[in-house]
């Protein structure tokens, strides 16, 4: 899951460690290479937690020192990260809140505690400095365009300030921050993620607009103003149509701005991050069936809405996987025969080698899977 | 529903059932109950392992520093075999950990749980010349479904050995303790042979064009575990001693055969130990055998029950429990093969209680008397006859 291989350039070194490889037999030289360090490994790709920082009560900013093959993100990209938590490992993705101009080798992530989430909680409370967690590469494609200037509209909220931060901060570093406003809505003054940097920005940087909303009283429980809508949105940039909007936050925010945005015919201005797959809804005549696992030789029940990787996992398959949601491609096989849906979309796919995303879809009727 | 032919117990099939219940209630508690403890086990265990086999690869490599050739105060034979023989055994001891506590373990699944896409059975290769995939055929899968069904588990005697009476006496088992022997010193070959096919083709049943994939892939494996100890590791050492040759007069060649020996005798240490924990779990005195009938329509509490009664466990302190994969706890292993064995010495105790409650034997004993009969019955089973456990008389 977190190997790779890309190494091409560095082939007199990729035959090297074919002929190293065979002293090691039927491991790596790498599995003892990390005996040393656990950075230098190439057979799977580690970071190393070198600082942690607490941004609000419920979230805190991990530095992770990355090893071997690491490669450069683009601000705005996410990352995943392996968890382990009661001694299972679990894989979340997050977005790298640093920017790429940071050249130390580290970067980081900034974790915010979902009500309810064990993972989050456990990077949030647990993790601690000298920790090895397994990385992915960066992947995503929420990244500003590298050549054509743009007036950027960011909308975050919550957590989902941390691309944008990424985007900010990287900008900065290159000394070629355009004209941005940035609206970000947070439960109190309190909770506002990398609150004085974004502050002090707002007094330092002639070009950046803040406008920070806060959607509660403090001590109180309950939302009691108002969240986004268009008034708002005219109030604090009235040019708005004419920029680029970046925006990350829950599904309910950037259903609404999709809204706005469509209904002015604009939807290729607006550049959503989603951090978890919104599904369509499952039609009420959708049917389950008999999903069959080729390679293993597992046949089980399913209905119509449980992805196929539960179903899987369920029938103790440990099948390859990433997010979770649709985003990193991991968990892709074949579709051997049958049909399933696409539980984003509702989509049906049922031609034989097409590939499906068994984290996001599920079967429709019976259906073999090249798993 | 009834086997044909009962198991020899006189339980009812209710008061088996009842057992069943039990064994699964005990499995089910222990399977919640892992967790970062346990994660933390394996990893530290494989990390162990890893540095001892480099170490001891290391030290082997030390001991030729030593050697008479070399001509400062320490050099000596005697102190270059000593250093060299602790490589060794160190090595051994790595590769015995390895294939035991570690490899055998995850193939069996025991860690899938972690979700750790390292320690997976479906990935993990062993240092054995048997390829992974193959062996959890045979094993996982021959092996712990027809646990000591005379005709159906290969493991019953290898194809070449009489360990049970069941099995018919013919002329060519009187080369046994032979066989043993071999077996023996070459476990690591013999696992990789051990092959329901190979049989079929040798016995004319099937044709040998179906033994050419197996065989290929077999073939690989084997190449890479030899290519690894029997050439890299000694020509590394001699193309280091080629320089030293100018100035003092030390062969290649024979630092080469020096290193592919100690490798060698390594591999064989693990063979030998693992030869002598794996025909203790099912071959002393005490163990059951049974025929096809009598697994027939076979229900859970009968499947326990054979596992029981079929499996011998071996005493011994913590140490030797790992050094053994718990496969001193062949008992616990058989009962519940995807277990993580960590867990079995804690289950041993309670296993033993249950069945005692049922009157079931529970086979354990010192390793003396467990291979000292494995011995015996080998001897006694060359020969035509032999004796079957009593009928096991139940309170
Ligand atoms: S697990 Fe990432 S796309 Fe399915």
């Amino acid at each position: 899951m977190y190997t790779n291989n890309k190494n091409n350039e560095n082939s007199w070194l990729n035959r090297l460690t074919t002929i190293t490889d065979m002293f090691a037999f039927p491991l790596k030289t790498s599995h003892y290479v990390e005996l040393v360090n656990p950075l230098w490994t190439t057979h799977k790709m580690q970071a190393q937690v070198v600082e942690v920082w607490d941004e609000t009560k419920d979230s805190r900013t991990i530095t992770l020192k990355a090893g071997a093959n690491w490669r450069k993100h683009r601000a705005g990209q996410h990352v995943r990260v392996g968890i382990s938590v009661d001694g299972r490992q679990y894989t979340r993705t997050y977005t790298i809140s640093s920017p790429p101009e940071r050249d130390d080798g580290c970067f980081t992530i900034t974790v915010k505690v979902i009500d309810g989430g064990r993972i989050s909680r456990h990077i949030v409370r647990n993790l601690k400095v000298g920790d090895y967690i397994p990385v992915g590469l960066p992947q995503g494609d929420f990244y500003l365009p590298d050549a054509s200037p743009i007036q950027p509209l960011f909308i975050t909220a919550g957590s989902g300030i941390t691309p944008a931060m990424s985007m900010l901060r990287s900008l900065i570093a290159q000394q070629r921050l355009p004209d941005s406003v940035h609206i970000h809505f947070a439960p109190n003054e309190f909770d506002v993620i990398f609150a004085r940097e974004l502050r002090q920005m707002s007094i330092q940087q002639k070009y950046y607009h803040l406008h920070e909303v806060h959607t509660r009283d403090f001590g109180e429980d309950k939302q009691t103003k108002a969240y986004f809508n268009l008034d708002q949105l005219q109030r604090f940039c009235p040019d708005w149509k004419e920029r680029d909007c970046y925006a990350c936050g829950p599904a309910s925010l950037l259903s609404s701005l999709e809204k706005v945005w469509g209904e002015a015919g604009l939807s290729n201005k607006l550049h959503i991050e989603r951090f978890l797959a919104e599904f369509a809804e499952v039609p009420s005549d959708a049917v389950g069936g008999k999903v069959r696992f080729a390679k293993s030789g597992i046949e089980v029940e399913a209905d119509s809405e449980t992805n196929l990787l539960r179903i899987a996992e369920d029938a103790g398959m440990n099948p390859p996987h990433g997010c979770r949601m649709g985003i990193c491609h991991t968990c892709n096989t074949k579709l051997k025969s049958g049909c399933v849906r696409d539980l984003r979309t509702g989509e049906l796919l049922n031609e034989v080698g097409a590939i499906v995303q068994t984290c996001v879809c599920a079967t429709a009727g019976d259906c073999e899977l090249d798993l | 529903m009834p086997t044909a032919k009962p198991l020899p117990v006189n339980l009812s099939n209710d008061q088996i059932d009842e057992f069943g219940r039990e064994m699964d209630a005990i499995y089910e508690e222990t399977l919640a109950s892992r967790g970062e403890k346990d994660r933390l086990y394996i990893l530290r265990l494989i990390r162990t392992q890893r540095s001892m086999a480099l170490g001891g690869r290391i030290l082997i490599y030390l001991g030729l520093l030593f050697l008479p050739a070399f001509s400062h105060a320490l050099a000596s034979w005697g102190s270059a075999l000593i250093v060299m023989t602790l490589g060794v055994v160190l090595l051994g001891i790595a590769k015995i950990l390895e294939n035991m506590e570690i490899a055998h373990n995850v193939l069996h699944a025991q860690w899938d749980w972690m979700k750790d896409p390292e320690i997976q059975s479906n990935t993990w290769e062993w240092d054995n010349m048997s390829p992974s995939d193959r062996w959890m055929h045979s094993h996982n899968v021959v092996h712990h479904t027809w646990t000591n069904v005379v005709g159906k588990d290969l493991d019953v005697g290898y194809g070449i050995m009489r360990v049970t009476p069941m099995q018919e006496w013919e002329p060519k088992f009187l080369m046994q303790p032979i066989w043993f022997v071999l077996l023996m010193l070459l476990f690591e070959e013999g696992v990789a042979l051990h092959e329901q096919v190979i049989i079929d083709v040798v016995e004319g049943k099937k044709d040998s064009k179906e033994l050419r994939p197996i065989m290929k892939h077999i073939g690989r494996k084997v190449w890479g575990q030899v290519r690894k100890d029997y050439i890299m590791w000694p020509l590394a050492a001699a193309l280091m001693a080629l320089p030293a040759a100018m100035f003092v007069s030390v062969s290649p060649i024979s630092i080469f055969l020096l290193v592919a020996v100690a490798n060698g005798v390594a591999n064989i240490i693990r063979n030998v130990w693992a030869f002598i924990i794996i025909f203790c779990g099912h071959f002393p005195e005490g163990v059951y055998s049974f025929t096809p009938d009598q697994v027939e329509g076979e229900s859970k509490g009968q499947w326990y029950l054979r596992q029981l009664l079929g499996s011998a466990n071996i005493q011994g302190g913590p140490l030797f429990h790992v050094l053994s994969g718990n496969l001193s706890h062949q008992i616990e292993h058989h009962l519940f093969p995807d277990l993580c064995s960590n867990r079995y010495p804690e289950l041993s105790p309670r296993i033993q209680a249950l069945a005692a409650r049922y009157g079931l034997p529970y086979n354990t004993a010192s390793i003396w008397r467990q291979f000292g009969t494995t011995w015996r019955n080998n001897l006694r089973l060359a020969l035509p006859g032999g004796k079957m456990p009593p009928k096991v008389a139940t309170v």
